[in-house]
């Protein structure tokens, strides 16, 4: 399951290189123009994955460090 | 006397009365007063971590950036995100061996990593360096805030004074502990607040978001989307990079890690703290709201955005709160750099000059130098001119030198020497400097391509740090060889 901890990737080549592609004002997302609305929806991804990495994580099982 | 008032100087009673109950039941020894004795759980680890996000700068300038510049604002969330993304599979390892060293500082990590008092010394004075014009940033936030939230009632030199004495005061009583119980009340106050403001200001003045953003676009078009040159989609990306490897080099950042009880309260955070960057999302609509509602203000005055619209929009009372708010984000910031810049001075300065010192003497120093640094600080704010401008745009680069020194010394097998890592570090640090001091930046060199230019400078003094690490790191292994044992 280690091969999850790669997901954590995936938020820096949305947030680094996403920006490229959907630099725009318009049209509104949510009300949120679309560079905002993509940069809000990657945060909420961005949690999600961590979750995932979390839930996985034989780390977090045992009670120490 | 106004209706203000009395809201600004409960927060600062609440600030002071907190600070000390969260005292009870402590005997502050050195590893209580900076560490909290490494027992907090979640919740404190991640108000601390928070803590550090939400200061004046967010409140005053993440509006203000938004109300200024529009869409370049967006950085400040991307890479928060992306910070606490790297957070879960760096701290961990950072906690884990500053907990079996018994380590206080940011420097002490330095020091065990490479067995170099030496090391310690320049982290310590690099960091101190950054530390304090954050702090007059705060005091400087704190003055604007209560200046315009009391209707000019009471002066900002007044209310400088007034809160460094409250903070310094807190903190040599209760230290990491005051820190933690005054962020209970300053997120709380401020998640109400702001979201509170970014909900209703759009509505009020727009009849929505929606609108709101529409209105924005006609007026300014393509200003909720980044230029195509200057603050361009190359410049957001390097910048979203660079300060998201910088992010937790800041030593109080870095030393709140310390407080947890165990690594999984800090992974933990990391799924937790991007959710609660949000916040700042509606510190955006705030200073969108301002853009067209409060036009006219330039240089550093955008950063009176969301004051300026307060208080055309709501009765005093409730700008009062507003203010008691932007207080506590003062404070408990100022509060978490005022004590590890105390104890950086004290454990990795002080006691290098006179090694033979146990800890309760250097946590009696500590504790004495608090009221020092506030001292220093204050008169920086008051007195100081264009030095300390200078050295606030630094800060964030100089700190973001560290990285690569500490995240090399994570690896299993540590390429970077002693040596190389002062010479990194040393060359990383002068870069920005020349650089900052000079006013170069891409844009001087117009042979290159245009977004090349645009790409953020700092890129530049962490390649000159990383290349000079290596080089006289394989060159003193070269001539050690093979007797030298690497540096753990």
């Amino acid at each position: 399951m280690r091969s999850i901890r790669w997901l954590a990737v995936v938020p820096f080549l949305a947030l680094l290189g996403g920006p490229f592609f959907v630099n725009r004002a318009t049209p509104l997302i949510l009300g949120l123009p679309v560079l905002l609305a993509w940069i809000v929806a990657w945060i909420l991804i961005t949690s999600l994955i961590m979750a995932v990495i979390y839930a996985t994580d034989p780390a977090n099982r045992e009670d120490g460090p | 006397m106004n209706s203000a008032l009395p809201f600004i100087a409960a927060a600062a009673l609440l600030a002071l009365a907190l600070g000390f109950l969260a005292r009870r039941g402590k005997d502050m020894s050195l590893e209580q007063w900076t560490v909290g004795g490494r027992g907090f759980g979640a919740l404190f680890v991640f108000l601390l971590l928070a803590g550090e996000i939400y200061t004046t700068f967010t409140f005053l300038g993440g509006s203000g950036y938004a109300y200024g510049k529009g869409a370049p604002a967006y950085y400040i969330l991307a890479y928060g995100t992306l910070a606490y993304v790297l957070s879960y599979f760096m701290l961990p390892p950072i906690w884990r061996y500053a907990k079996e060293n018994r380590l206080y500082s940011q420097s002490d990590f330095f020091v065990r990593k490479y067995d170099s008092p030496a090391l310690g010394v320049l982290v310590a004075l690099v960091d101190i360096v950054a530390l304090i014009p954050y702090l007059v940033l705060q005091f400087k936030g704190l003055g604007i805030i209560v200046d315009t939230a009391s209707y000019g009632a009471i002066s900002p030199a007044l209310a400088i004074w007034i809160g460094a004495i409250v903070v310094a005061t807190y903190v040599m009583v209760s230290g990491v502990h005051g820190s933690a119980w005054t962020s209970v009340a300053k997120d709380s106050l401020i998640l109400a607040i702001v979201v509170f403001l970014g909900i209703y200001l759009p509505y009020h003045y727009y009849g929505g978001l929606g609108s709101m953003f529409a209105a924005i676009e006609q007026a300014k078009p393509g200003f909720t989307a980044l230029p195509a040159q200057g603050e361009s989609v190359w410049w957001f990306s390097s910048t979203v990079l660079l300060t998201a490897l910088g992010f937790y080099m800041w030593p109080h950042g870095f030393a709140s890690i310390y407080t947890a009880k165990n690594a999984t309260v800090i992974r933990k955070n990391a799924i937790v703290l991007p959710l609660y960057q949000l916040i700042l999302l509606f510190v955006f609509f705030v200073g969108f709201a301002a853009t067209l509602q409060i036009p006219g203000l330039t240089g550093s005055n955008i950063d009176l955005a969301l004051f300026k619209l307060s208080v055309k929009a709501f009765d005093p009372w409730f700008v009062g709160v507003i203010g008691a708010t932007g207080v506590l984000t003062a404070l408990v910031p100022g509060s978490m750099i005022l004590m590890t810049a105390a104890t950086l001075i004290a454990n990795n300065l002080y006691r290098v000059v006179n090694p033979s010192a146990d800890d309760r003497q250097i946590s009696r120093i500590a504790k004495l130098l608090v009221p020092v640094v506030a001292l220093v600080a204050v008169f920086f704010t008051l007195k100081g001119g264009e030095t300390i401008v200078a050295l606030l745009l630094m800060g964030y680069s100089f700190v973001t030198q560290l990285f690569p020194a500490l995240v090399l010394s994570l690896a299993r097998r540590n390429i970077a020497t002693r040596e190389g890592a002062a010479a990194g570090i040393i060359a990383g640090v002068a870069t920005v400097a020349a650089v900052s001091l000079t006013g170069a930046n891409f844009h001087k060199l117009p042979w290159l391509p245009v977004q090349i230019q645009d790409l953020n400078i700092g890129i530049v003094a962490l390649a000159v740090n990383v290349v000079v690490l290596m080089a006289v790191s394989l060159t003193m292994r070269a001539i050690a060889a093979p007797a030298r044992v690497p540096a753990e």
